[in-house]
């Protein structure tokens, strides 16, 4: 875990890992070694914006505009810190 | 139908250049000649991605003895799937590794018996771990991930923090510390592979403290030591649950230790799709959730975390794979774990090595 990131954060999946779509379940997935990170409801919409050139700011107002801009406001930089704890954005 | 596969564990050949006697393949090794074709192995991931599966590891044995892994890994990469090879690195050298990364590999797994160079060879039964090492360069060049995987027991579980500092120095990026376990070669060198409680206690605690020390990785994985801790594990996250295992022949198992069960009758790729096997085939039902069980698993609270254990050590412990797993403390055949992992001091039987052809006297129950 390195620390915490700037206002200038730009996330991105880190190098390993692979975002894909998976039909059988209707869900998209992050895959890495060992390990397999399942993006129900809008989750996957959020990270399919992680493509390293939006900054979080970035994310939330494209977000804001289709979801209510409250929740989008708190609930997807925290979302997404904790994606980067765990690895699987940087 | 129940919840689909997540992983298939590849056993692409039984052939191998080390001799590992904890290795968990069966006794009876399956010959290079019965081994499925690239095209059938082509089929096998078609139809694994279909069914739902999103990680392979492929494995062995050593897989980097398949002249057409490439072939198997784009065939797997084709249908979505995460590819992990697990290789003892021998063999693995820059212009392989190009090729399978081409093909769309995307991590390695790497076995190394030992951190002192001479003690991971004798463990091998070969010279390798100069190559191991030379392995873990090319794959860091390449930038794949690298995992590093660590079989403990007597012989190595004293040497867990230069295990450590070996990973540091290799540059990888998870090492998974897996406590013996005792199928096949492992089952008959259980006497020889058995560590100490004290042994397990040291290991523990290192383990406890590079955690502390390396809070930003590599993530450290303690595989538990079922024998010691009294408590089942999740064998397979559930017997037909999670994963599926097919063999070089193209068997398919629901563990890869389930071979050893002799009334099983396992499904074969050759004959049935893997949808069937996974849904319809009598081998992977029977296990399956928790109406198989009896007493006193039918009646746990644990019920739905550990699955009542492990089918294979039940059957090998008891010669009744529906029994409760010895392993647990609450089975009424735990007095069998407890006389396994008694120190009794005395002289250890020597570890026999991995070899093809039927291990003389050793097949069946130990």
């Amino acid at each position: 875990m390195s620390t915490a990131p700037g206002t200038d954060w730009r996330p991105t999946p880190a190098p390993s890992i692979v975002r894909r779509h998976d039909p059988v379940r209707g869900d998209d997935l992050l895959l890495r070694p060992e390990r397999v990170g399942v993006l129900t409801g809008s989750a996957g919409v959020v990270v399919e914006l992680c493509d390293g050139t939006r900054t979080v700011g970035d994310i939330v107002g494209e977000l804001a505009g289709r979801f209510p801009a409250a929740l989008v406001a708190t609930e997807v930089p925290a979302f997404l810190e904790r994606l980067r704890e765990e690895g699987w954005l940087r | 139908m129940s919840a689909r596969p997540w992983a298939l564990l590849a056993e692409l050949t039984h052939a191998c250049p080390l001799h590992c006697g904890y290795c968990s393949n069966p006794l009876e090794l399956t010959s290079r000649t019965s081994e499925l074709s690239t095209e059938q192995w082509a089929e096998v991931m078609r139809q694994a991605g279909e069914l739902g599966v999103v990680h392979t590891h492929l494995s062995g044995g050593e897989p980097l003895l398949r002249r057409d892994l490439e072939g198997i890994v784009a065939a797997a990469d084709a249908a979505g799937i995460y590819t992990q090879l697990v290789t003892s690195g021998v063999g693995l050298d820059r212009a392989r590794l190009d090729v399978l990364a081409g093909a769309g590999l995307k991590s390695v797994q790497l076995s190394v018996q030992h951190a002192e160079p001479r003690a991971s060879d004798r463990i091998a039964g070969r010279r390798s771990f100069e190559e191991k090492g030379r392995a873990a360069a090319v794959v860091r060049d390449v930038g794949l991930p690298l995992g590093l995987n660590v079989v403990l027991h007597r012989d190595n579980l004293d040497a867990l923090d230069d295990i450590v500092e070996l990973g540091l120095s290799w540059g990888v990026e998870r090492i998974e510390l897996a406590n013996v376990q005792f199928y096949g070669w492992g089952l008959l060198n259980r006497a020889a592979l058995m560590p100490t409680r004290e042994q397990l206690a040291g290991a523990r605690e290192a383990v406890r403290r590079w955690r502390e020390r390396l809070p930003a990785g590599p993530e450290l994985v303690w595989v538990v030591p079922d024998h010691f801790d009294g408590v089942a594990k999740p064998c397979m996250g559930g017997w037909g649950s999670v994963s599926l295992t097919v063999t070089p022949d193209g068997t398919v198992l629901p563990c890869p230790a389930a071979a050893a069960l002799p009334d099983l009758d396992p499904p074969n790729v050759r004959d049935h799709s893997l949808g069937w096997i996974w849904g319809r085939s009598e081998a992977f039902r029977r296990y399956r959730g928790t109406d198989w069980m009896a007493e006193p698993c039918r009646s746990c609270s644990r019920r739905d975390e550990d699955f009542g254990g492990c089918r294979c050590q039940a059957y090998a412990l008891t010669g009744d794979a529906t029994r409760t797993d010895p392993a647990c403390r609450l089975s009424p055949d735990h007095g069998l774990i407890r006389a396994l992992t008694e120190d009794k001091g005395g002289e250890r039987p020597k570890i026999r090595h991995r070899v093809p052809g039927r291990a003389k006297g050793a097949a069946g129950r130990v």
